[in-house]
């Protein structure tokens, strides 16, 4: 089975997920990115590489950051972008997901961000626009969220420079994560030698052993030698049911917390895809501390997003 | 009206009578009225040339959903019946999944006609375990059994209560009747899309584990055992729960069961880049999980292969893998995928086609899927050895859903008798 995100060329003309892209493809982005950081310090934050392009940010599930960060990065491209919130309420009355899509195509999107709710959903786009058109997903579901894996990526790299001699972990809720899904492969992809995930087994999916990666139910064993921590968003429903006890004791457990933090190397790094739950998964101390890297993730994401839409646009 | 058919120069496959060998057939009022020599004065009004072809028993499909009542928005009896014969299908059973579901005399009564009124397969309905399978209050079973019902199943929902199932299970004893049921702990499988493994992992599907049909095997098996109720498991999908079987056949509970033939041929790798075809239930599990059904089907520790058919519209299937109606079309392919499967196994003819004939008609209870002189003449003349592309415009239902489209597959019915009526004849 074809990668459903490369032509017959072995081009991204999608971007679905970094699982099983070439390590070649990879790389590009992520320099494309640092010649495009120079971009958004300047005093005209714009390149005229998708004028004439219409970009669509299809969000069937609420993101005002995700979604501001792809406005950004596709006006400083100069293309015309809309923004559409199609709740899943009202594809529910009546309009199918690939209705929706059609009828956006007839308007000439060239490219479409999509957020949805069902993993695969862009998958489902993406086969249906065809090559001529392009897709990126900005996360769907349990799946990925690519371009959040790329700006992880992208910033590791720029704080430790090569990835061969790496300890990453990464630490909360895997299971309902496309953030550390994405990461995990951006990673292994890139080649780092061992990528850790810690929580409590009720946040582990099954055999995620088999995405290439060390488990540690203890945090402090899991973030011992640790070069980058990554923390991961813990959503409020996932608490008092049958996964997690409360807050408090997912915050004394497994939350960031400055004396575990001590346990990593002198110049770990400390990251976090946003919007954080101070007290929860972190604590401020660390959030605004000096490891944080968190602030320069967002400016490199904008980067990241414009490099993936600027290769895309000129396949 | 029952014709006279002679069925000249076939190879005669009865699985019941460990039949494999050149043979003509005799069909006179119905029934098998002589094998490989005419009965005194026999008088053919029709001749079949069956040479280089197989001449087996109809198949028995255990589980088929018609969609009537309720549901002909994705097929209707008369599309279904159709695919059963062209399928070589002559006798099936149809849970009551329907829209109402079967759990009234009168609502079985009028499947039953309207089916019968098809002149096409012959239809044993499954009538509900509960009152609109709502895990309850149980249905009148004798009277269902009355009007027809052979079984008594909760179809795709089963029941949360192990209380009402035990009292299920006692009840349909006392009255000798059987229970279907497909074991899965709801709970365990609440809001799950995929086999909880690597792929649903990797595809951040929400999954379902192997132990939630497990779990509730375990306890149907222990309620067998108190209650002594006759149990069919239906469509195992776990290489534990053959083990299980395997164990309570040793001990003699009176439980026999099914796989679907989609679960012999895939698993959860073939969902490939979110494949919605590939979303049925219960889900495709790992490769070890397909080879112990597999092996167990041809072991005999599985009785019988069924269809599974489910027909979807493509609407329900255009959909994100995880809002994806389930299911999966098969009365056409249960052929197919049944000859494919022994030659994977390396099973003889006359074994594999036990699995979907005499097997099932045995667990239905019913005389059909053998060809003893004085058998219903239930009869599928097939061409073994061609093979057919798999593609929407070739097959007879209405729903177009499987996961193999574009498969390359063995097996073309070229007849189908159904009492000694020919009922479908590809030209």
């Amino acid at each position: 089975m074809r990668n459903p995100q490369l032509n017959s060329n072995g081009e991204l003309t999608h971007l679905l997920t970094l699982e099983g892209l070439p390590r070649e493809i990879i790389v590009n982005i992520l320099d494309t990115a640092e010649s495009f950081l120079g971009v958004t310090e300047r005093e005209v934050k714009k390149v005229p590489l998708l004028r004439g392009m219409s970009v669509f940010n299809v969000f069937f599930e609420n993101s005002t950051r995700t979604r501001t960060t792809f406005e950004i990065a596709a006006k400083r491209l100069s293309a015309d972008v809309i923004n559409l919130n199609v709740s899943t309420s009202s594809t529910q009355k009546g309009e199918t997901l690939l209705d929706t899509v059609d009828n956006l195509a007839a308007m000439h999107a060239d490219m479409f961000v999509v957020r949805h709710a069902q993993s695969g959903a862009p998958h489902m786009i993406a086969r249906h626009v065809g090559p001529e058109r392009h897709v990126i997903n900005a996360g769907d579901g349990r799946h990925a969220h690519p371009t959040q894996g790329l700006l992880d990526a992208y910033t590791i790299r720029h704080y430790k420079k090569e990835f061969s001699a790496l300890t990453v972990a990464i630490v909360g809720d895997i299971l309902h994560s496309r953030v550390a899904r994405s990461l995990i492969h951006a990673l292994t992809i890139l080649g780092t030698p061992e990528v850790r995930v810690i929580g409590p087994q009720t946040l582990l999916p099954a055999g995620v052993e088999s995405l290439g990666v060390r488990v540690f139910p203890d945090m402090r064993k899991g973030l011992a030698g640790a070069d980058v921590v990554v923390m991961l968003r813990l959503q409020n429903e996932r608490m008092g049911g049958p996964l997690l006890p409360s807050a408090q004791e997912f915050f004394k457990y497994y939350g960031l917390t400055p004396d575990k933090l001590a346990l990593a190397k002198p110049d770990a790094i400390v990251m976090h895809p946003g919007p954080m739950n101070r007290g929860i998964e972190i604590d401020s101390a660390v959030a605004d501390g000096p490891h944080s890297v968190i602030l320069p993730q967002v400016t490199f994401g904008i980067a990241v997003r414009m490099a993936v839409m600027s290769i895309l646009g000129g396949s | 009206m029952a014709m006279r058919v002679h069925i000249k120069g076939g190879r005669l496959v009865d699985p019941k009578h460990g039949v494999d060998r050149p043979a003509d057939l005799y069909i006179a009022e119905g029934r098998v009225a002589g094998i490989a020599s005419a009965p005194r004065g026999f008088e053919p009004e029709r001749v079949i040339d069956a040479t280089g072809l197989v001449v087996a028993p109809g198949l028995v499909d255990l589980a088929a959903r018609l969609r009537e009542p309720g549901l002909e928005y994705k097929a209707t009896l008369e599309s279904e019946m159709l695919a059963a014969v062209a399928g070589g299908v002559t006798s099936l059973a149809c849970p009551p999944d329907t829209d109402p579901p079967l759990d009234e005399p009168g609502l079985v009564e009028m499947l039953t006609r309207r089916a019968s009124s098809l002149n096409l397969a012959r239809v044993y309905p499954v009538g509900a375990l509960t009152a609109k399978l709502g895990g309850e209050r149980l249905t009148e079973m004798a009277e269902l059994r009355d009007h027809g019902c052979i079984a008594f199943s909760q179809a795709e929902v089963p029941l949360a209560d192990t209380q009402v199932l035990w009292r299920a299970l006692q009840y349909a004893a006392t009255f000798g009747l059987p229970v279907w049921l497909r074991p899965q702990d709801p709970h365990l499988a609440h809001g799950g899309v995929a086999h909880d493994g690597e792929v649903a992992t990797r595809l951040g599907l929400p999954g379902i584990p192997a132990f939630a049909e497990t779990i509730a095997l375990g306890a149907i098996l222990q309620l067998v055992r108190v209650t002594g109720t006759r149990v069919h498991l239906c469509r195992l999908s776990a290489r534990e729960s053959v083990e299980m079987v395997r164990v309570a056949k040793r001990d003699g509970l009176p439980v026999t069961c099914d796989v679907s033939a989609h679960h012999l041929h895939l698993s959860e790798l073939d969902l490939g880049y979110f494949d919605s075809h590939c979303h049925v239930v219960p889900p495709f599990r790992s490769r070890r999980d397909r080879e112990a059904l597999s092996a167990a089907l041809a072991d005999g520790t599985i009785d019988a292969v069924c269809s599974d058919h489910t027909p979807v519209d493509d609407d329900a299937k255009q959909l994100p893998f995880g809002e994806s109606e389930p299911g999966a079309t098969g009365l056409e392919l249960l052929l197919p995928l049944t000859l494919k499967w022994s030659r994977e196994v390396r099973l003889p003819l006359v074994q594999a086609l036990a699995r979907a004939t005499s097997e099932p008609a045995r667990i239905l209870g019913i005389d059909a899927g053998h060809l003893g002189i004085g058998a219903p003449a239930d009869v599928c003349v097939f061409d073994p050895e061609t093979y057919f592309t798999v593609a929407p415009s070739g097959l007879r239902s209405m729903g177009k859903n499987t996961p193999f489209l574009g498969y390359e597959l063995p097996g073309v019915v070229r007849w189908t008798l159904v009492a000694g009526e020919v009922r479908f004849e590809r030209g």
